[in-house]
């Protein structure tokens, strides 16, 4: 059952080219930064990476866009800010482009994860995204029909794990993390502190360890001063 | 004279009443949050996963795991809550939140709203604006009259990409406040000094316009400074 391991080079050292990658994280928060940088150093290739933005060279997926590792990027939102490396490999037709309104991109991802074959959403009815998807008339309303979407990987961040891979979050590094940890093959988990089975109160852990293969610990000192401070 | 970007947004915000669960947008949008008045209790829903957030952090005081969906370093409000995406786009999409305060490019008569794309080479970006627009029980527009090239913004039919048929239920600009009524739109309000002729000159639709539109009560530093389009 103990899930660590040593380091962030071996977490991801099984991940093949062509994989479909979820990470995790909204704007800094809850980016698996250490993980998605030893992804780079693997150079891979052909992969589809499910990430609500668009990267940036900090937080090291606008880095694997730049190195071309990036067949297709399935988003949201890939235009804030910093996202250089989407926007010119896209202006040049090197990176396909799936955009999702970021309520259908989590649920889909939440449908997979938890055995559903998809759901009817009123968002994007009558707009371009709404493109050769069904649609279907419930009492009176449009709705579209989206397909559940899972992935082989998923890179997320946690705050504090146990051995077995019990986590807990804090502030708004959630967004996506517990979500994606339930909708991949290999979940692996990138946390700052690691505490004994059994240090986590059952109330607090937002992600139970059956979701979760493997964990890394990557401690943050800035954390730990402000966690400090807020207690 | 036009009313200022804080104008829009303390015009805005004199509408949310105690109790409301408020997203905002970018742009003018934030702007509301600064003018809440002080007896109301109004909780701000950023749809990374806070429902109570709180003015920008100090500098300095930043907590790295705590950003609003702009991205900017935000504080928490006491009584408020954190949550993952998908409870955060339960709330949107459910129905829950009361009021969603958005920027636009273009709205109709009929309410459609266009806020996501311009045609063009560019990367497209949605974000969460669809989902808002579609759950949120009342979603009102806050937009300059026009754009900076002088371009209505308020349409007979949208040319850009839509975000949302049929949403949009008030459209409060630096020159009025209209209502959608249907299938047409309502003069409510006039800004200090501005005319309806002004209004109806600036709007590239039919506007229904009641006898004695009252002007509306915005302090005077807020009126009189020409504004840039967002």
């Amino acid at each position: 059952m103990d899930r660590v391991v040593a380091t962030c080079d071996e977490a991801v050292a099984d991940i093949p080219n062509g994989a479909f990658i979820m990470i995790g994280g909204f704007g800094p928060p809850g980016i698996p930064v250490n993980l998605v940088q030893a992804l780079r150093r693997r150079r891979l290739r052909d992969l589809v990476l499910i990430y609500c933005g668009g990267g940036t060279e900090e937080d090291g997926i606008g880095g694997l866009i730049a190195d071309g590792a990036v067949r297709k990027l399935i988003t949201s939102y890939p235009t804030h800010p910093g996202a250089s490396a989407v926007r010119e490999r896209y202006l040049r037709e090197e990176i396909e482009l799936e955009v999702l309104p970021q309520g259908t991109f989590v649920e889909r991802i939440r449908a997979a994860g938890a055995g559903l074959g998809g759901f009817y959403t009123p968002t994007g009815v009558g707009t371009e995204l709404a493109e050769g998807k069904e649609v279907r008339i419930i009492d009176g309303r449009a709705y579209l029909f989206e397909l559940p979407l899972r992935a082989d990987y998923a890179l997320i961040k946690a705050y504090r794990a146990d051995r077995w891979g019990n986590l807990t979050y804090r502030r708004t590094m959630r967004n996506f993390n517990p979500i994606m940890a339930t909708a991949a093959n290999i979940v692996i988990a990138e946390v700052d502190e690691l505490v004994p089975v059994g240090g986590l109160s059952p109330e607090e852990i937002e992600t139970p360890c059956i979701f979760v293969d493997r964990v890394v610990v990557v401690p943050r000192e800035e954390i730990r001063r402000v966690a400090r401070e807020s207690r | 004279m036009p009313l200022t970007r804080e104008g829009i947004a303390f015009r805005i915000a004199r509408d949310l009443p105690d109790g409301s669960f408020v997203n905002l947008g970018v742009g003018i949008p934030t702007l509301v949050a600064r003018f809440v008045p002080p007896d109301r209790t109004i909780l701000i829903h950023s749809e990374n996963g806070i429902l109570g957030a709180g003015p920008k952090a100090a500098p300095g005081e930043e907590d790295p795991d705590l950003v609003n969906a702009n991205g900017d370093y935000v504080t928490l409000m006491p009584g408020a809550s954190l949550f993952d995406h998908a409870l955060s786009f339960t709330m949107i999409r459910g129905g829950h939140l009361t009021h969603a305060v958005l920027g636009a490019l273009q709205v109709s008569r009929r309410g459609d709203l266009a806020n996501w794309r311009i045609p063009g080479p560019r990367v497209p970006g949605v974000g969460g604006a669809m989902d808002i627009a579609v759950g949120a029980q009342q979603v009102w527009v806050a937009t300059t009259h026009t754009t900076d090239q002088g371009e209505p913004k308020i349409v007979e039919e949208c040319t850009y990409p839509l975000t949302a048929a049929r949403c949009v239920r008030r459209i409060y600009t630096d020159l009025a406040v209209l209502r959608v009524e249907g299938e047409h739109l309502v003069l409510e309000e006039l800004a200090p000094g501005v005319t309806v002729e002004e209004v109806l000159q600036r709007t590239s639709t039919r506007l229904t316009v009641p006898d004695g539109v009252p002007t509306m009560e915005v302090p005077a530093e807020f009126a009189g400074i020409p504004l840039l389009a967002s």
